[in-house]
């Protein structure tokens, strides 16, 4: 049995200028070990997707419309607030993008490394401390005696978001949900906390579920990748087969949209016009208006996230039919 | 004279003093931008990149004359600007344009697309009033942007539009020079395809000169000519961008590069990475020599006592190691 697994998860945001559906239908699993990587664009919603399972959606606007997601035969979304504490922050924790606005400047960060501990493990503060500490040590801080004593600024970026990981692993969950923990920092850091990362997941073997828009951190950490767009996966394989076959058009483009990829001074390929809102029905394919392989029916017939071969699913109706 | 490089940056210094306590007291000085020598030739795009801090942003500054020099001249087209007066500077100042990495912040949220756009041609009187809205226009159209948008707000449009009508800004006085500092950093890939695509093109349409400062090296590698490395206020390696990119000889650019994580699985499992341990060294306190060495895999004793200068590196190529030689090819 997969460790967390979600089923038509749907969330809206309720504003004076109508409901907007960032998630709108999405299911996926994660084994136990392995790391998920969920790539897309700003607005699509791979961080709300995360932000419902960890309730960490601000209802009101938010509003979590329908769906499951069962972590170890518990549904996370439908269990008592008591119940869902037991789990969120100590058997699934998270890691945010900015590591200076989600520690807090006030506190040392000896005081927000016990905290979890605190509250969900019957352990004294000096055994607290002590752990704390062996977890410093083990993301890499140097000096880590002298260093936990010390407030969030006195920490530099990527030592701030060594920082966070040390929090989140400190209560040794079985799931962590990493929401773009390298976009903010340099890429030397950002390959010191992906090895950091990695050696973490082998050594409690956790399910990661690492959310990115950098196609190229997916490549080297993730064991499989889904593609969100306009609130829905529209792609879902292996990694491999996600590079090397991507069937859905926006996979596509978004590949093609890399400058790494294209020879030198050309013209970048660029996707046209722009995400769809969310608040308008969308009957068809979200990504029909901008796609270039669309026709008619695309426009008109609602595309299923369909599996083509094992592992590997994709919602574009043409390359379904085999057209594409 | 259509040899000389149009912007010429001589040997410039950019010192902070570190002041403290009741008397601010002097307790030392931030070396930000350190003995940097650079040109842009005309119709070129020079791409600088390197880690926060390295002070790319700083000489982005110093040329653009928005912090004091501490040493050093910055000369455009025959005019030394370090020494200029303030009413030269601004005639300067038109020929030099910057665009700033997030759109959010660098407009005025108060002011529609015309107002800012307009502002610049009517503080350097460049064109009549009543051709203004002419002129906006076909600024507008340059960019991208319908011109029906005129009368919009900031807030009105999406980052990569909003980073557009940056860009229309830093044309709106014909400048010589363009100095973008991570013009594309806070944008979705897609949209960051466009921005480079339009950026390019406006510099070979109008044969821009364009200074482009960014942490991405693919990025960098695809829009520039030739690419500076910094780091702790000083120059690394200087080259063709892809040559240095596709073959670094720096041991901080073959870590730079190592680093860069590739869209292509297999070969991303199969490369070995330099990972260097722990973060750059204060500029309050740089180490001796080259500022690298306490990271650098190569380093030996001759790296301790000086700094090193750029030593010639194959052709068109220059890059600060003494150990070149030894290294031996990446």
């Amino acid at each position: 049995m997969p460790l967390l697994t979600v089923t038509d998860l749907r969330t809206t945001f309720h504003t004076r200028t109508g409901v907007y559906r960032a998630v709108d239908g999405v299911s996926f699993a994660v084994e136990r070990g392995e790391t998920l990587g969920i790539v897309g664009e700003s607005g699509s919603g791979k961080s709300v997707t995360c932000y419902s399972l960890m309730g960490l959606v601000p209802q009101p606007p938010g509003r979590i419309e329908s769906g499951t997601a069962l972590f170890d035969g518990i549904d996370l979304l439908h269990c008592p607030p008591a119940q869902a504490r037991t789990i969120r922050g100590k058997r699934i924790a998270m890691v945010f993008q900015d590591p200076m606005t989600s520690l807090n400047p006030y506190l040392r960060v000896s005081e927000q490394l016990i905290e979890p501990l605190r509250i969900h493990d019957s352990i004294s503060r000096k055994q607290a401390l002590a752990r704390a500490l062996e977890m410093l040590e083990a993301v890499g801080i140097n000096d880590a005696a002298k260093r936990i004593h010390h407030y969030p600024h006195e920490f530099s970026g990527g030592m701030r978001q060594r920082v966070m990981i040390a929090m989140a692993l400190i209560t040794k969950p079985e799931l962590l949900i990493a929401d773009e923990p390298t976009t903010a920092l340099d890429v030397t850091v950002q390959a010191q906390i992906l090895e950091l990362i990695r050696t973490m997941q082998r050594e409690l073997n956790m399910g990661v579920i690492f959310i990115t828009h950098d196609l190229g951190v997916v490549s080297g950490l993730c064991d499989r990748v889904q593609v969100m767009y306009a609130g829905r996966i529209v792609e879902t394989a292996d990694t491999r087969t996600l590079f090397y076959a991507p069937r859905h058009p926006y996979t596509r483009a978004l590949q093609r949209s890399i400058p790494a990829l294209q020879p030198k001074g050309a013209e970048l390929y660029t996707i046209a016009g722009t995400p769809p809102d969310l608040s308008k029905p969308l009957p068809g394919c979200p990504f029909a208006p901008r796609c270039e392989f669309a026709r008619e029916k695309c426009v008109t017939t609602p595309a299923r996230l369909f599996e083509t071969a094992p592992g590997h699913a994709h919602a574009c109706l043409r390359a379904q039919l085999g057209e594409i | 004279m259509a040899d000389r490089p149009i912007l010429e940056i001589n040997d410039v210094k950019t010192h902070f003093p570190v002041r403290e306590g009741f008397f601010k007291r002097h307790v030392g000085t931030v070396k930000a931008v350190d003995g940097v020598t650079l040109s842009v030739a005309r119709g070129e795009v020079l791409g600088l990149v390197g880690e926060s801090g390295c002070g790319k942003s700083t000489l982005a500054r110093t040329i653009m004359q928005l912090v004091p020099t501490t040493a050093g001249t910055v000369v455009l087209e025959g005019r030394n600007l370090t020494s200029g007066s303030a009413h030269a500077l601004r005639d300067v100042r038109r020929d030099l344009q910057m665009v700033f990495q997030d759109p959010y912040a660098s407009l005025n949220p108060r002011m529609t697309v015309f107002a800012t756009l307009a502002e610049p041609l009517l503080v350097h009187g460049r064109c009549p009033k009543s051709e203004v809205t002419a002129r906006v226009a076909e600024l507008m159209n340059q960019v991208g942007l319908a011109p029906r948008f005129m009368q919009k707000y900031p807030h009105e449009f999406s980052g990569g539009q909003r980073q557009r009508i940056a860009i229309a800004r830093a044309l709106a006085l014909d400048p010589k020079v363009i100095i973008a500092d991570e013009p594309v950093s806070a944008l979705d890939v897609s949209i960051q395809a466009q921005i480079l695509n339009l950026l390019a093109q406006l510099c070979r349409q109008r044969n821009l000169s364009m200074i482009f400062i960014a942490h991405d090296l693919s990025v960098v590698k695809h829009i520039s000519d030739r690419v500076a490395v910094m780091y702790l206020g000083k120059i690394m390696e200087l080259g063709p961008a892809a040559d240095v990119i596709e073959r670094p000889q720096h041991p901080y650019t073959r870590a730079l590069v190592s680093a860069i994580p590739t869209p292509d699985p297999d070969a991303e499992r199969a490369r070995q990475r330099i990972v260097l341990a722990g973060d750059p060294p204060s500029p309050l306190n740089p180490p001796s020599g080259c500022p690298f060495h306490p990271r650098c895999p190569f380093a030996a004793e001759k790296c301790k006592p000086a700094v090193p200068p750029l030593f010639p590196a194959g052709p068109g190529r220059e890059a600060a190691c003494v150990r070149l030689d030894e290294i031996g090819e990446p």
